[in-house]
């Protein structure tokens, strides 16, 4: 492994942060420090927490702040390694057997005993096993980056055990064995990012190899930031309403309580429908964009009136 | 400060949260890589690299606040008392380092302590409290134990031998020395107890909810009363996560011995008859699907309760959770435990299905006639009730049809099997046609009894 200059975004907790928000991802320092932990120990990072609070984002951000290639791999149930790790390219193979067949005639032509032809085709490489015929899926594709890269391994909870335990191999050496071909190693181990949604407990060997980065629903002031970012052309009244109003809703007794990704979503509809402020009536008539199951929405939109006059407040005391 | 790594380390693990030895070393590289100069920056990235959990994130957080606030504290003292010791023309033989575990203070050095209190004296109590090894506390009783113990450590019973000769002494500056001393140990006191409980926020309160919750999954439900439902409700979530979790992975268990002909014929058309993909024949597994019938008569009604908090805990598991409450006739409880708190969708419950005389047969044929295509083969059938049917048809043969049907019947009922027969109680005549009768008496048995229903799924 040869020495790779530390980019300049690593240097420091505060570097990462800020190249972090040039990428558009409003950081806390727990987040950052994860990262440039991950970086300078090299350590993969276990992000937990609710959906949509931006854990698949973190490495996108990453990727695009550092312009590093990003390997995406979606876990889901019956995940093994010809779709993780690499595949042999069976359909060149046999292109490549039907070609040898016409070909090994005018090849051993001038021999004239077995052994001697024998000789001759030994003298060739092992084509068949070759890198030429081995189709990278992620987790090779993000070792074999040169200039380093983010492997994101998202919702890792959805996989078998089984492949938890191929995961082993790769995150603590970052190398992967091929059979047929030797031990590929990665020239710069590349920065792992694993999410989980906590759907079933993570192996304890996983875990243990793992930093462990807890992300959980922002606090008022980065989740305006958050959506100031993602939403341009929001008034500065309408937003801090629109953050206390859900901050207000996490409070609530409701079984999916709204993200990030749904606050976003939620100030982007109201841009589009040109509201300067918060009024029950909108809130009322908008409260799917922000709510995504009936027995919530039921639950919410007998308080509205209540909970816009208390989020009315609270924006009032933050601005 | 490598010490005071390690140290945390220890304490880390004395409190609960599991912490390996390369997790340990990977702390150190964290240390030397951040330093100890930013608290906040340091508290982040320990808790990245050394707790994997929320509940020893939560440990960590507060021991770190406990530990590394007092080190620094200590810490500081200890150089202080160096600095001035060195200006005072080195009146110390020994070197400061080893002086550190010496404690049992003469009377003086006591006084003196509680009288400047601050670093001094919390460095004093850190090695108190070690001595007399406070970090074994786990129940709130021990603590004047421990504080009577560290105060032993550091000599206070020489302090209190001289209060009591003072006081003999019947003179007017004996007595007003007298109490100044008591004034000194009662300071003494207050501190060892403050860190006392602040050791015990950290290593015993765990270790006492834990028994808790212990008691109260292993307690007899007619026991439980009110005032344990908080207690309950945490206890009934952590078993539904534990269940959900021995039964979440759905294990695609390939029959390796069998070829499936077809799809390896089909997909070997691509590669000009050359079967590249063979195709094992996969075991295919059934999705949970629970029917759960439940007596609300009085006396069975309490054990519903947890029964039904604990399935509905488990819908992710369990989407196909079908429930029924009866006590003469039958209806579906289901919406109302969904949509409802555990405490009103109980009443609910008991307003709509309770009353009325208990009748067996009549909720069997009340599901029969209602509720068809419900039960196939499968569906496990569980029903909670003490098979008491006040003396009715318990229409045996709808049963037998049920039970037919389903893939099993699973009985639970609250009565000891001493009892089962006596009086008006059918169970027995119920009972060939079911794949077990359990009797059911705390919350740990109904989570048996779920993890073997959900086990003949998995």
């Amino acid at each position: 492994m040869k020495p790779f200059p530390t980019p300049k975004a690593f240097e420091s907790i505060e570097a990462i942060t800020d190249a972090l928000a040039s990428a558009g991802y409003i950081s806390t320092p727990a987040i950052s420090t994860a990262i440039y932990l991950a970086y300078h120990l090299r350590k993969p990072v276990l992000v937990e927490g609710p959906a949509g609070v931006g854990k698949t984002d973190l490495a996108q951000s990453l990727a695009r702040a550092l312009s590093f290639p990003l390997a995406r791999l979606q876990c889901y149930e019956g995940l093994d390694e010809t779709k993780a790790l690499y595949e042999w390219k069976y359909g060149k193979q046999l292109l490549y057997t039907q070609i040898l067949k016409e070909k090994i005639h005018d090849l051993i032509e001038k021999t004239d005993s077995l052994e001697a032809s024998l000789d001759k085709l030994g003298g060739f490489r092992d084509i068949f096993f070759s890198r030429e015929f081995l189709e990278p899926r992620p987790l090779l594709k993000a070792m074999e980056q040169s200039g380093g890269s983010i492997l994101l391994v998202d919702e890792v909870d959805k996989s078998d055990e089984e492949f938890e335990a191929l995961l082993l191999e790769i995150l603590s050496d970052y190398q992967v064995t091929v059979p047929e071909i030797g031990t590929i190693s990665a020239q710069v181990p590349p920065l792992v990012i694993l999410t989980s949604n906590n759907l079933r407990e993570l192996g304890d060997a996983l875990k243990r190899r793992c930093l462990h980065l807890h992300i959980g629903f922002p606090e008022p002031e980065r989740e305006r930031r958050i959506v100031r970012a993602r939403v341009p052309g929001i008034t500065e009244d309408l937003l801090t309403q629109l953050v206390a109003f859900v901050q207000r809703t996490r409070n609530e007794k409701i079984r999916k309580l709204p993200s990030i990704s749904e606050t976003v979503d939620w100030a982007r509809t109201l841009v589009l429908l040109h509201a300067d402020s918060l009024d029950a009536k909108m809130v009322q008539e908008t409260l799917g964009v922000l709510l995504k199951r009936q027995g919530d929405i039921a639950e919410v939109s007998g308080k509205v009136e209540q909970l816009v006059v208390e989020a009315l407040a609270d924006a009032t005391g933050a601005g | 400060m490598e010490r005071a790594l390690t140290s945390f380390v220890r304490a880390l693990r004395a409190a609960g949260a599991r912490v390996s030895t390369a997790e340990a070393i990977d702390a150190a590289r964290t240390v030397a890589l951040v330093g100890y100069g930013d608290r906040a920056v340091l508290k982040n990235a320990l808790g990245i690299t050394l707790a994997k959990t929320e509940g020893e994130k939560s440990i960590h957080d507060a021991l770190f606040e406990l530990y590394f606030s007092r080190q620094s504290e200590a810490a500081a003292a200890e150089q202080h008392e160096e600095e001035s010791a060195e200006r005072s023309g080195d009146e110390r033989e020994t070197p400061p380092g080893d002086d550190e575990d010496a404690l049992d203070y003469d009377v003086d050095k006591l006084m003196a302590l509680a009288q400047a209190g601050g670093g001094a004296a919390a460095a004093a109590m850190e090695r108190a409290a070690a001595a007399a090894q406070v970090e074994n506390i786990r129940f709130a009783t021990q603590a004047p134990y421990y504080v009577r113990r560290m105060l032993k450590a550091l000599g206070v019973e020489k302090l209190e031998h001289q209060i009591v000769q003072r006081l003999e002494e019947h003179t007017p500056a004996a007595e007003a020395l007298a109490q100044k001393m008591i004034e000194a140990q009662s300071r003494l006191q207050k501190m060892a107890r403050k860190l006392v409980d602040q050791h015990f926020e950290v290593y015993g309160r765990r270790a006492t909810e834990s028994f808790q919750n212990d008691v109260i999954a292993g307690r007899a439900i007619t026991e439980l009363d009110m005032y344990d439902m908080e207690r309950v409700k945490t206890v009934v979530n952590r078993l539904a996560k534990r269940l959900a979790d021995r039964h979440s992975r759905r294990q695609r268990l390939k029959d390796r011995g069998k070829l499936d002909v077809r799809k390896t014929i089909r997909a070997s058309a691509g590669y000009d008859g050359v079967p590249f993909d063979v195709f094992w024949k996969i075991k295919k597994r059934d999705r949970p699907k629970i029917v759960a019938v439940c007596d609300v008569s009085g006396s069975v009604a309490r054990y519903v309760r947890f029964l039904l908090m604990l399935l509905y805990a488990l819908n992710e598991r369990v989407a196909d959770l079908r429930s029924f409450a009866f006590s003469s006739k039958l209806s579906e409880v289901g919406d109302i435990m969904e949509q409802q708190d555990v405490e009103p969708a109980m009443n609910t419950i008991l307003r709509t299905a309770g009353g009325g005389s208990t009748d067996y047969g009549q909720a069997l044929l009340d599901l029969t006639e209602n509720y068809t295509n419900l039960v196939d083969r499968r569906t496990t059938i569980l029903i909670l009730g003490d098979g008491r049917s006040n003396h009715t048809n318990p229409r045996l043969d709808l049963f037998r049809d049920l039970s037919d049907q389903a893939k099993r019947v699973i009985w639970l009922c609250p009565e000891p099997p001493g009892l089962w027969g006596s009086g008006d109680s059918v169970l027995p005549q119920y009972r060939p046609f079911c794949a077990s009768v359990t009797h059911c008496a705390t919350i740990a048995d109904i989570e048996r009894a779920i993890d073997d229903i959900l086990l003949a799924y998995d």
